[in-house]
């Protein structure tokens, strides 16, 4: 303990830290076992760049290097200039638009060379995360008012709009998982209970006929109002609310979902959402099939090819998992995109439930480590960046387990710190130093 | 304002855990409850590849091997690995040209996918093989891929030892799915009937594949494979050299041999003409070859020893004669006064000879085939003393004729033996509306009428004679290697059948010694070899057919059935030969060959030649010409009409001006006529004269 004195690990939270390491090690180790072919040497493999796992093991190398800059930074580097990486942040999402490369169908990569490419939108998150903690951490901020959520709401949209515009609509969602922050700061639980109350009428809206739907809908009504009609009596408003609850639902359901279903979104993701909850998507136009067509070649297969393997790969581990380099459906690559979004499938296969249990624990002893130091941090900036951080893991680790074992529909959101991507991976990382290194000073009030 | 938000803390602790908790439900139910994905990961992963074993070779007496395997090659394709392939050279090699090359790429593709090998010349020709073998690095992509097939050593025994081919529907789903697509089975002959002792056991390996069917290995080291078991051998009776000499003796000519062990049923020999070389359908040249022998109405693929039908003629007169003799309707010594003619009926039935006295007795009648006598004591057999009526004797003659194994299947070691005809009493009723009696069918007595039999059953009846009553069911296999009490095959031919030994054996010493004097002073006196006592009987049998629309007589099948030697019977033979002329002239030396290469190992150097004449003389009757023609002109005109394509037409006709050249000047100006007529609108001539070929072989006979 008294060698934790020197300035470096000071007070450092060292569970934090070690949770980060092992997660980048098992994601290594995943990828190893996802990529590699029977007979190469193992030690070249890792050394060299010529391979994912040993690609992968550079960035994290890097990612730590980079760690230990950061935590050499001083705490206030971070509120100082936090506005200035946001407009970094949105600058590069400008960019894009002129710069782009169209890579896997999205084009929100700009490429320098062949070596290097950066996709914008992903920084963006960390930029993000600390402009709205400095926002809300701001002296002049009340959160309790609107003007001030709605202003934080902005905040977070911008870039989420941008990325919708570069047709990469898996890492825009990421950005509302920051609604969680605002909720922990004083955003009225309404909204929350609104959005998952808009995202349940939508699923319910695809899984039932709109006449049925909207039946049932009017007999929830008149059921609240029966139920509720001593209130009524007294407050004639109530009724009033209740009657305009419902038209919004029938209208949502009646309109708004076919209006986002066939303008916002591209026909090719439509057809994954049908394809997740099990039914046939019929196309409206050419133009539509012809995206839906471009989206399966893509994807080496119709329909909901990579769920499926995916599940039977996950499935076949069983209890205690077949062991490392021994699963056959991560072996022989019948899960596209196994080593960056459906990397779950090997950790499934390879240790089985108990396996996938503890992988779980890890993970969420991660992110409950991360509200615990969020709660302890004497300034708001440094509670609301850390809650940031916690949303944003949250939200990708839940959305991509929900799609690897066929709760949610394919979007391409990496599982952080295990899926092959060096971007992503330093991404997370400087999230978690920028993290460790406001907990060292959390006895400061940072502004 | 934290401290006010402070609980909310809590809430976002219970999102965190409720999504963790739904994943793990869900990993509980993917993972533990459930063996399904356990199951489609293997079937996406595992391919059991089956690895077939060698078949079981087939030997002859001596333990020389009639049928074995060898190896040829196929030409396998990947397509994706195909780059910088020298195109023109392979083309150039497999002689075919680029298009064709480009079309069967795609086939390849459209069959089996891009990364998995298929076949893109099968079954190449020894010389192909060669050049491929040495030039084959030059094409990356192409593989040569081994596959046994079977090797008919002798080139002998086409039509019993039958052929192997691929499995169909039908028999897929009579095994109960124990067979799969694309297993070769035994599809004639014995290799059908002892399928199960010859195709051994097939092995499996498991195999692991990736996404793209890509074979990456085994699976658990081999854990769960099995290897297979090569398939049993079987131990024929059959002598080789006998068997080559049959099928010698039967070229060009349109007919069976089969010669038969008394003792034991087993069959020395079996010969079927027209024949042809097996070898031709195993390997490259299947396919032309086979579709020629179908096409060919002389029906070369059909085994005439089981399936041929003809009429006994006077080979049936022993039979007759043991009928009645047992019957006690007549003795030995029982005298017929035949002047050249029987009278009996209203129905005159010519005989050969009519000099008094030679029908004086059993023997005399036999050795000159006296049509009266056998005529008469057919009739005194079906109206004898002790049955009441006509039907009831015509039962009882019935009871004998299938006791000989007429009428009925023998059930030999070879799938779909023809049964025969004896007919029954209701087959006459029929036809006669209940009244008849022994004067109608009076004809069966000389073994005509509806008598039918095929060219084993004839010989069993002889061995039956040979033996005085008892006989083994005739078949090829005398053991199966390795042998257990499981195998039950052979059992039904390792039990003696006395069908006849109740009749006395001075009754069959009476038969005997006519039928020796057959040989040694009767009709077939070409048929004495010395030093071996040979009883035989000769059969002539008049034959009709209709072509163009007219009852033509064609020439007499010559028939011959015998026995030696008389008192240890080695050998039972008949022998049909179609349209030949007499019996003594052709089937009689055939005979008689096989008799002496089989007791004496060898045929003396002055009968040689007379081998050589027979064997090089074209006894292929000059009708089949025609009837081909017809064939053929049918099948064009039906693709002409099926298609609207003359080519059909134009093609076939062309090779007719090369090979069909017609010996009758009629039939010469008919198809000159036809060929100059020949459009679409008189092509409906030629459907007409397709109703003829139905009709064949639509024959009448009559018996010397």
């Amino acid at each position: 303990m008294e060698n934790r004195n020197t300035g470096f690990v000071r007070k450092m939270d060292s569970l934090l830290l070690w949770l980060y390491i092992l997660l980048c090690v098992i994601g290594i180790i995943s990828i190893f076992a996802a990529t590699y072919i029977e007979g190469d040497s193992i030690i070249d493999g890792f050394l060299s760049s010529r391979t994912d796992y040993g690609k992968q093991s550079m960035f994290f190398v890097f990612s730590l290097l980079l760690g230990i800059i950061i935590m050499l930074t001083d705490s206030k580097f971070f509120t100082a200039t936090a506005n200035l990486w946001y407009t970094l942040g949105i600058i590069l999402l400008l960019m894009v638009f002129p710069f782009h490369s169209n890579i896997k169908g999205t084009e929100s990569i700009i490429k320098f060379g062949d070596a290097f490419q950066l996709q914008p939108i992903q920084l963006c998150i960390v930029f993000t995360n600390l402009a709205l903690a400095k926002y809300i951490s701001r002296v002049e901020t009340d959160f309790t008012k609107l003007r001030s959520q709605l202003i934080a709401a902005s905040i977070v949209m911008a870039p989420a709009l941008l990325a919708i515009f570069q047709k990469e609509t898996g890492l825009a969602l990421v950005y509302f998982s920051f609604f969680l922050v605002m909720f922990r700061e004083g955003l009225p639980a309404i909204v929350l209970i609104v959005g998952f109350s808009f995202a349940a009428l939508v699923v319910a809206t695809l899984l039932l006929e709109p006449n049925l739907l909207a039946i049932i809908l009017t007999g929830i009504a008149l059921l609240t109002i029966y139920l509720m009609r001593r209130p009524i009596r007294r407050h004639k408003s109530v009724l009033f609310w209740i009657i305009a609850i419902w038209g919004v639902c029938v209208g949502i359901q009646r309109f708004a979902v076919p209006f986002i279903f066939d303008h916002v979104l591209q026909p090719y993701q439509v057809k994954r959402i049908y394809d997740t909850i099990g039914k046939d998507y019929v196309p409206k136009n050419a133009e539509a099939i012809a995206d839906i067509e471009k989206d399966a070649a893509r994807k080496k297969d119709a329909g909901n090819y990579n769920v499926k393997q995916s599940k039977i790969a996950i499935g076949s581990g069983g209890l205690l998992g077949k062991g490392l380099l021994k699963g056959t459906q991560t072996r022989y690559d019948f899960v596209p995109e196994q080593r960056t979004d459906f990397i779950f499938c090997t950790i499934g296969e390879a240790f089985g439930f108990i396996g996938s249990v503890v992988f779980l624990s890890i993970y969420a002893i991660f992110l409950f480590r991360i509200v615990t130091v969020a709660e302890r941090q004497r300034s708001a900036f440094s509670r609301c960046y850390a809650y940031g951080v916690a949303s944003v893991f949250f939200f990708h680790i839940a959305i991509n387990l929900f799609m690897t074992v066929g709760l949610a529909p394919v979007i391409g959101i990496p599982l952080p710190f295990v899926s092959y991507g060096g971007l992503s991976l330093v991404t997370f990382s400087v999230m978690v130093f920028i993290l460790l290194r406001l907990d060292k000073d959390r006895q400061m009030v940072l502004r | 304002m934290p401290a006010f938000n402070q609980s909310r803390q809590t809430v976002i602790q219970l999102i965190f855990g409720a999504a963790f908790l739904i994943i793990v439900v869900r990993l509980f139910i993917l993972q533990v409850a459930s063996d399904k994905y356990k199951m489609l990961a293997l079937n996406n992963a595992v391919y059991r590849k089956v690895v077939y074993p060698d078949r079981g070779i087939i030997f002859d007496r001596n333990h020389k091997a009639v049928l074995n395997n060898t190896i040829i090659y196929d030409l396998t394709v990947t397509p994706y690995e195909v780059k910088k392939v020298d195109t023109s050279f392979l083309c150039h090699l497999l002689s075919i040209d680029s298009a064709e090359f480009r079309e069967r790429i795609i086939t390849a593709i459209i069959r089996n996918g891009r990364y998995r090998p298929s076949v893109f010349a099968g079954l190449l020709p020894v010389d192909v093989q060669a050049k491929l073998e040495e030039n084959i690095w030059r094409f990356p992509g192409f593989t040569l891929v081994e596959r046994p097939i079977r090797n008919y050593l002798y080139n002998a025994g086409a039509h019993f030892l039958g052929d192997i081919g691929e499995v169909d529907t039908a028999i897929i789903r009579k095994s109960n799915n124990f067979y799969q697509i694309g297993d070769f089975v035994g599809r004639s002959g014995l290799e059908q009937y002892y399928e199960s002792v010859l195709m051994g056991k097939r092995g499996i390996q498991n195999l692991i594949k990736d996404n793209r069917n890509r074979l990456q290995g085994s699976w658990e080291n081999g854990k769960y494979d099995t290897a297979a078991v090569t398939g049993r051998n079987l131990y024929t009776y059959l002598d080789i050299e006998l068997q080559q000499l049959a099928e010698k003796l039967l070229t060009n000519k349109v007919g069976s041999i089969v010669a038969i062990d008394p003792q034991t049923g087993g069959i020395l020999a079996m010969a079927s003409g027209p024949s042809f070389d097996p070898n031709d359908l195993t390997g490259s040249t299947r396919q032309k070859k086979y579709a020629n022998l179908v096409l060919d109405v002389s029906a070369p693929l059909m085994n005439r020893a089981t399936r041929g039908l003809y009429e006994p003629g006077s080979t049936f007169k022993p039979l007759g004669g043991l009928v009645a003799l047992d019957m006690g309707v007549i003795t030995a010594n029982y005298g017929f006064a035949c002047s050249g003619a029987y009278y009996g009926c209203a129905k005159v039935i010519r005989c050969e000879h009519h000099n008094p006295g030679h029908a004086a007795n059993m023997r005399l009648a036999l050795a000159n085939s006296c049509n009266s006598y056998f005529s008469q004591i057919y009739r005194m057999s079906l109206d004898n003393g002790k049955d009441r009526s006509v039907k009831k004797g015509y039962t009882r003659w019935k009871d004998y004729m299938n006791a000989f194994g007429w009428g009925q299947r023998l059930g030999i070691d070879l799938p779909n033996e023809l049964p025969g005809n004896i007919p029954d009493t209701t087959e006459y009723n029929k036809d006669y509306r209940g009244s008849w009696n022994s004067c109608t069918n009076v004809t069966l007595g000389i073994g005509q009428d509806k008598m039918q039999v095929t060219p084993v059953q004839l010989a069993n009846a002889m061995c039956i004679i040979a033996n005085k009553g008892y006989y083994y069911i005739p078949h090829f296999v005398e053991s199966i290697e390795n042998e257990t009490e499981k195998d039950t095959l052979l059992n039904k031919f390792r039990e003696k059948h006395a069908a006849l030994t109740h009749i006395s054996d001075l009754d069959y010493e009476a038969i005997h010694a006519g039928m020796q004097d057959v040989v040694e002073s009767g009709t077939a006196r070409s048929a004495k070899v010395p030093g071996i006592s040979i009883c035989a009987k000769t059969g002539t049998a008049e034959k009709y057919t209709r072509l163009d629309g007219k009852r033509i007589k064609l020439p007499n099948n010559s028939m011959f059935v015998c026995f030696a030697p008389r008192e240890n019977p080695k050998i039972a033979i008949a022998v049909a030969v179609e349209n030949a002329g007499f019996g003594s002239t052709w089937a009689a030396p055939i005979a008689s060959f096989l008799i002496e290469k089989y007791l004496t190992d060898s045929i003396r150097t002055e009968r040689m030649k007379d081998v050589e004449r027979i064997a090089n003389t074209n006894l292929m009757p000059s009708y089949l010409k025609r009837k081909q023609f017809i064939a053929d002109s049918t099948r064009a005109y039906f693709y002409f009409n099926l298609r609207k394509d003359s080519s059909y037409i134009k093609k076939y006709l062309r090779g007719y001006s090369h090979q069909n050249k017609l010996s009758e000047p009629v039939l010469k100006d008919k198809a000159a006529a036809h060929k100059r007529n020949m459009t679409v609108k008189n092509a409906a001539n030629l459907k007409e004269k397709a109703l003829y070929i139905n009709e064949y072989p639509l024959t009448k006979n009559k018996v010397l």
